[in-house]
């Protein structure tokens, strides 16, 4: 059954895709009267032109890895979690009360107990429609997005009501000195790497990388990534095998629950310092985009959650320099689901084509041994 | 609460049932014949700034609906090519295009209008405007009759009448027409449709370019009758809200009609009323939002009857191996 060679699977198929959503994109820029080469200078230059623009672009990174891996983890046991946009404004949640309400003496104190904090909360909010899944058979994908308009109209109600700090805005009061976070400057500061203090990046994007690492050895390396990737490759032999259904789905939501959670801890704790409304801006849903792109594996992951990380805070620069609205980016991260999602085999089949007539090609003999062996 | 404070708040469940039911309708079409759709609300927007931005250039709001429904449509097209002609995944599909929509939309009205993302306020007959019922001047002044008639049934526009109109049409369709028999067919068993020698692919293309029609609607009625113009976003959740009024009713028009009438009333209390009061507990505004959210969950979990989709829904029909 193996059409195709594994690397045009993994690299050359994201690529093409990356390729059509990017000449599509540049088709926009070019239709709205403005030069996608332009575009594309300002981007890169704003983005990865300088260590601010690095810190930027790496902070939304960040925030993208844990979403990238909430979808990925739920995607290897074939659920897909719209629900990271809700479980990340959980994790805002818990990483406030956690903060505001418990003295900490120090901020690596304070990150590890916003980081089980955050993980409590968003896999709580991933538990649900997990159970119900698993239990009643309700659709994941509607229990999810119905839990992210639940789960906003609940930070709503705590940002007016019992959370609010005093004055206008709906947002908590900053959370203490103590616990805030160092940035990517004071971090290679220490080693004598001149680093900007202004932009957002902090601690969170060495924890987000120790996330990828963690989450590949556990579908790789251990017991229970074998049985959630039997579960999505095959329920029924995964059953078969003695696998329990509900087992995996519950542990699978809860550990993407989780790391969309975590989000907060770079998000809130270490950009905002404190919960604004709506503080997962959207990152929940591009998580969708960078596991699509990133193929699931937590190094994809990764590498799709830095690009859209440069998209981001490039898009950002092209909304401040130019006519070109920010939303630009949800154009392309559109263009990339549909893309790599579900388009997927619009740009497999014509490929496979390729790849099995340029496997059969050399000796014309050779055919015929092999459709005699198949007679036998 | 007084009698015309009711007659008010039903008036607005109406307006605000009507965007609603038309992409509950076109869910119901959609998902009838085994395609999902998560798009819906995508498409609403799609229409919305189409129908918006055409209604203002050119001055008149029918050349404004047809350019949303284009809009829309062309969204289902692409909706259509990814899950039914290259079997991708419905859901992504669906997920895909309300971004595509939210993206575009704000793009294009920039480089159109130039002011942030939405089109300038539109009037006259760049506007559906309310029609008047006849006689419903002359009852006004009766006590009861007079305010229910006057208020509550004149004075909306025509796409409300239409919206009304299309659930018996739907159901008439779905359940008295040859064509409404195959594609509730092609939802549950499409090799059986095959067999009998009908196209699965037409019939889900059909499906999908009516949901593509309805959901237009329902757009340019956001656009052109309950609010003046486009603005960024202006769809708010709607079309996932007509998600959840499709499994409310569990995919039957009749049923349709009262769940998106329910959440309507839902969103028109919560728009009149800030928290609510009860005596012992008082509700918050916010409750009020997430409640259609909640409703649907708990039916959902199938605490209160059991929604069960079309069984073939979400899966591409493979002709043969």
């Amino acid at each position: 059954m193996e059409r195709m060679p594994k690397w045009a699977d993994v690299v050359l198929i994201p690529l093409i895709s990356l390729l059509l959503a990017a000449i599509l994109s540049a088709l926009v820029i070019l239709a709205i009267g403005e030069s996608p080469v332009e575009a594309l200078k300002l981007m890169v230059s704003g983005a990865l032109g300088s260590t601010y623009g690095w810190g930027y672009t790496l902070y939304y990174a960040t925030n993208f890895i844990f979403t990238g891996l909430c979808v990925a983890i739920a995607f290897h046991a074939r659920m897909f979690n719209i629900g990271g946009e809700g479980q990340a404004l959980l994790g805002g949640l818990g990483v406030a009360i956690v903060l505001l309400y418990i003295p900490w003496p120090h901020w690596t104190i304070a990150l590890i107990a916003a980081i089980v904090a955050a993980g409590a909360f968003g896999a709580a909010w991933a538990a649900i429609p997990a159970y119900l899944q698993a239990k009643r058979g309700s659709h994941i994908v509607i229990t999810t997005i119905m839990f992210n308009f639940i789960a906003a109209a609940l930070l709503n109600w705590a940002l007016v009501g019992p959370l609010k700090a005093p004055g206008q805005e709906p947002a908590t009061s900053s959370f203490p000195e103590a616990t805030h976070l160092p940035t990517l400057g004071d971090v290679f500061g220490v080693f004598g790497i001149e680093w900007s203090h202004a932009a957002p990046a902090n601690v969170s994007f060495f924890i987000a990388i120790l996330a990828c690492f963690a989450l590949w050895a556990l579908i790789w390396r251990t017991r229970l990534g074998y049985e959630i990737r039997a579960f999505g490759h095959s329920e029924p032999a995964a059953r078969y095998a003695g696998i329990s259904p509900t087992r995996i789905i519950m542990i699978a939501m809860l550990i993407s629950g989780a790391l969309a959670g975590c989000m907060a801890i770079n998000n809130v704790q270490g950009e905002a310092e404190r919960l604004v409304l709506n503080a997962a801006e959207g990152a929940g849903f591009i998580g969708i985009a960078v596991a699509l792109m990133g193929r699931s594996h937590p190094f994809g992951v990764f590498l799709a959650a830095v690009l859209f990380g440069f998209l981001y805070q490039g898009g950002a620069e092209l909304a401040l320099w130019m006519n070109i609205q920010r939303e630009l980016i949800v154009v392309i991260q559109a263009l990339v689901i549909l893309f790599t999602g579900a388009l997927d085999n619009m740009i497999r089949m014509p490929l496979e084509k390729l790849f099995v007539a340029a496997g059969r090609q050399p000796p014309a003999p050779d055919r015929k041994s092999t459709s005699a062996e198949g007679a036998q | 609460m007084d009698f015309i404070t009711i007659v008010q708040i039903l008036d607005s469940t109406i307006r605000l049932a009507v965007p609603l039911l038309l992409a509950c309708l076109a869910g119901l079409f959609s998902e009838r014949a085994g395609i999902f759709d998560i798009g819906l609300e995508g498409k609403m927007l799609a229409a919305a700034f189409m129908s918006g931005a055409v209604a203002y250039t050119t001055g008149q709001v029918w050349i404004g609906l047809l350019a949303g429904i284009g809009a829309s449509l062309l969204l289902s097209g692409i909706h259509g090519l990814a899950s039914i002609t290259f079997r991708g995944n419905q859901l992504i599909s669906g997920v895909a295009i309300n971004f595509l929509a939210a993206g575009l939309s704000v793009v294009i009205a920039q480089d159109w209008f130039g002011q942030g993302g939405r089109t300038p306020n539109i009037s006259g007959d760049a506007r559906f405007n309310g029609i008047t019922l006849p006689g419903a001047d002359a009852i006004e002044s009766t006590p009861f009759i007079g305010p229910i008639y006057e208020e509550l049934l004149s004075g909306h526009t025509i796409i409300v009448y239409i919206a009304f109109l299309t659930v018996p049409l739907t159901w008439w369709i779905l359940f008295k027409t040859r064509f409404g028999l195959r594609l509730r067919a092609v939802g549950e068993n499409p090799a059986a449709v095959d067999t009998a020698g009908v196209s699965v692919v037409g019939l889900r293309y059909a499906a999908v370019g009516i949901c593509g029609i309805l959901t237009g609607l329902a757009g340019a009625y956001l656009a052109t009758a309950l609010q003046a113009g486009f603005v960024k976003d202006m769809t708010a959740g709607r079309g996932f809200i007509a998600l959840a009024a499709l499994i409310f009713a569990k995919w039957r028009p009749w049923y349709a009609l009262s769940a998106c009438l329910l959440f309507g009333f839902l969103q028109a209390v919560a728009l009149r009323f800030q928290n609510i009061d009860l005596g012992l507990v008082e509700l918050p505004v916010q409750f009020m939002d997430a409640l259609p959210y909640i409703l649907t969950v708990i039916i959902l979990a199938g605490f209160v009857g059991k929604a069960i989709p079309p069984r073939a829904g979400g899966q591409p029909y493979v002709k043969e191996r």
